[in-house]
């Protein structure tokens, strides 16, 4: 895979394993994530997608049992996510998230976007205020909640809650903005909303961007990772792997012969 | 298998129909039962003691003489015993219940924990009785007092409580948790900001459903030495002998409701049995008030909690 005129490393997965208890569910994963690009993983459901994703930000700590092999470098520092003497918790204030189901807490929605703040112990009423209207405008929700930021965030339709979980993410400007499907619980008009967004976003923080729909990842992604029963199978410019995918697996899976 | 005739269709339904029919019938007549008993007992004691319902029942001391007889240092040592419970057990309680779901490892050592704690609610009231008489009226000094009676009535709720946090707490979404903790967010601020306050309309119920039966209890209260005749009130704040503080009240000798009730029904002039009665239907309407309670304060708050 030498291409050369590669954009600096956001961060790199090198020889990464992961384990559920004894079920080994990622083998062997070397994966570079470039800078202010948008990376799309892909592949056949259970293949360990949402797995790889919730490594970046040690989802997997929450829960016992769970255990890490390798490494996931992080630049410009170079520091290993998964080491032990990292704090999950500094890694989650790095790598934002959004998860497949909308999940907006039961608070206002300012209040939802004021939390990642509150919790770094920001408690200006005026650089809270600025930074969530900031957030709002980036995660392209600002006009249709601006004169009701004290309402629920519950009452909101499906694709605005998840686009009020963008913002949520975003308020903390994290370097790396994760994705779990963000739109297979949207309609159509929905789900270009959020990838325009995407698109948008990209000029921000760099975007890993898990997908079960392929014109999706076509659309919205400059890099696509294809992985098959917890295997990097194929990674590249999205153009080259849609258009000459290397292995047959890739292929089958992308003509739609597989998944 | 040929497939079904409209008419066989039709015979199908009716007969499914049929079974629902009955069972709505019995079901509302298991219901109505249960309903009639409890409007009996209620109806029945408010008759026995309605020539008790004047202001003077419930602003007079126990008298010898049933008419005069009163239950205001009952009702005031039944709430004044219950502010201590609640004051103990729910603290205890939550942080219990909050630590067993949230921060506790599953292993063996927890299991064994969540075991005892279901035990818990089974002993038997009195055994908590003797257990407080042990200590806190005699190890801890704290005498027969609204302090020993009120902690005694908070362990026996304790498990009510610690069961009714989990619960509340097992019923909010992972993604709730995720979406906090994906944040940078701590288990404590994550517990704080959305555990807590979701939990909230769970553990209110659990805390009124264990004081209302808390309320009731007579054995324990008993066992660690109530009087049964008592003709004051426990000092208010700042007024006894100096140097008088907030608390005084809490080491005062005391009687309940239950305890009060109790005593009439064992007097041989029949007179008291108007004052039991009219006791009895006064702690019911205590018990179901603060079960109204319960509903409405669970309906207010899960009203803006939707996932
Ligand atoms: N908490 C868990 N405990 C044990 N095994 C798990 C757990 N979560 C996922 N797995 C297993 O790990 C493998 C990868 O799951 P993962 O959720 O990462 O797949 P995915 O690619 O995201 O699938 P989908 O496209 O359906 O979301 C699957 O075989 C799954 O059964
Ligand atoms: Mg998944």
């Amino acid at each position: 895979m030498q291409i050369h005129d590669n954009p600096a490393l956001k961060a790199e997965a090198r020889n990464l394993n992961f384990y559920y208890g004894e079920a080994k569910a990622l083998k062997n994963i070397n994966m570079p994530i470039y800078d202010k690009k948008v990376t799309a993983l892909i592949g056949p459901s259970g293949c360990g997608k949402s797995t790889y994703l919730r490594s970046f930000n040690r989802m997997h700590d929450l829960y016992p049992g769970n255990r890490y092999e390798g490494e996931i470098r992080f630049f410009p520092d170079n520091t290993n996510l998964l080491s032990p003497e990292v704090d999950p918790i500094e890694v989650r204030m790095r790598v934002g998230m959004v998860f497949q189901k909308p999940n907006p807490f039961p608070k206002s929605i300012y209040e939802n976007v004021a939390y990642g703040l509150r919790v770094r112990g920001e408690n200006n009423k005026r650089v809270l205020d600025d930074k969530v209207e900031h957030a709002l405008k980036g995660g392209a929700i600002w006009d249709e909640v601006k004169d009701r930021l004290q309402d629920l965030a519950s009452n909101l339709s499906g694709g605005q809650q998840q686009r009020l979980c963008i913002a949520r993410a975003l308020a903390t400007d994290p370097e790396l903005l994760l994705f779990d499907e963000p739109t297979s619980a949207l309609d159509p008009i929905a789900t270009a909303a959020i990838e325009e967004l995407v698109h948008e976003l990209k000029k921000r923080v760099t975007i890993l961007i898990v997908t079960h729909n392929m014109q999706q990842a076509a659309r919205v992604s400059d890099y696509t990772a294809y992985m098959f029963l917890g295997e990097m199978i194929e990674f590249g410019k999205t153009d080259e792997i849609f258009i000459k995918p290397q292995d047959k697996r890739t292929e089958d899976y992308i003509t739609g012969r597989m998944g | 298998m040929q497939p079904l005739t409209n008419e066989q269709i039709r015979a199908v339904i009716a007969r499914g129909k049929l079974k629902d029919t009955i069972f709505k019938g019995v079901g509302l007549f298991c219901l109505a039962i249960a309903l009639l008993v409890i409007v009996a007992l209620i109806a029945d004691m408010f008759m026995k003691g309605s020539e008790r319902f004047t202001l003077d029942f419930f602003i007079n001391f126990a008298s010898r003489r049933a008419t005069q007889a009163g239950i205001l240092s009952a009702w005031v040592g039944s709430l004044l015993v219950m502010l201590v419970t609640a004051l103990a057990a729910v603290p205890l309680g939550v942080a219990a219940g909050l630590y067993l779901e949230e921060y506790a490892k599953r292993n063996w050592l927890t299991h064994v924990i969540e075991v005892n704690i279901s035990n818990l609610a089974a002993v038997p009231s009195i055994v908590y009785g003797l257990l407080a008489l042990g200590i806190f009226v005699y190890q801890f000094g704290f005498g027969q007092s609204i302090l020993s009676a009120g902690l005694t009535l908070a362990l026996l709720i304790l498990p009510i409580i610690i069961v009714a946090t989990r619960e509340a707490i097992r019923a909010i979404p992972a993604m709730i948790r995720e979406g906090s903790m994906a944040v940078g967010a701590t288990r404590w601020q994550t517990c704080r900001y959305h555990i807590i306050p979701y939990a909230m309309p769970g553990i209110l119920t659990g805390v009124i459903i264990g004081l209302a039966r808390a309320i009731g209890e007579t054995a324990p209260i008993i066992t660690i030495g109530a009087l049964t005749f008592i003709a004051f009130l426990p000092p208010v704040p700042f007024t006894g002998e100096p140097p008088a503080g907030l608390f005084d009240w809490v080491m005062s000798p005391f009687t309940v409701m239950p305890i009060q009730i109790f005593n009439w029904t064992s007097r041989p002039d029949p007179a008291f049995e108007v004052n039991a009665a009219a006791a009895g239907f006064v702690l019911m309407v205590m018990v179901l008030s603060m079960n109204a309670v319960a509903i409405y304060l669970r309906y207010k708050m899960r009203k803006n909690i939707k996932w």
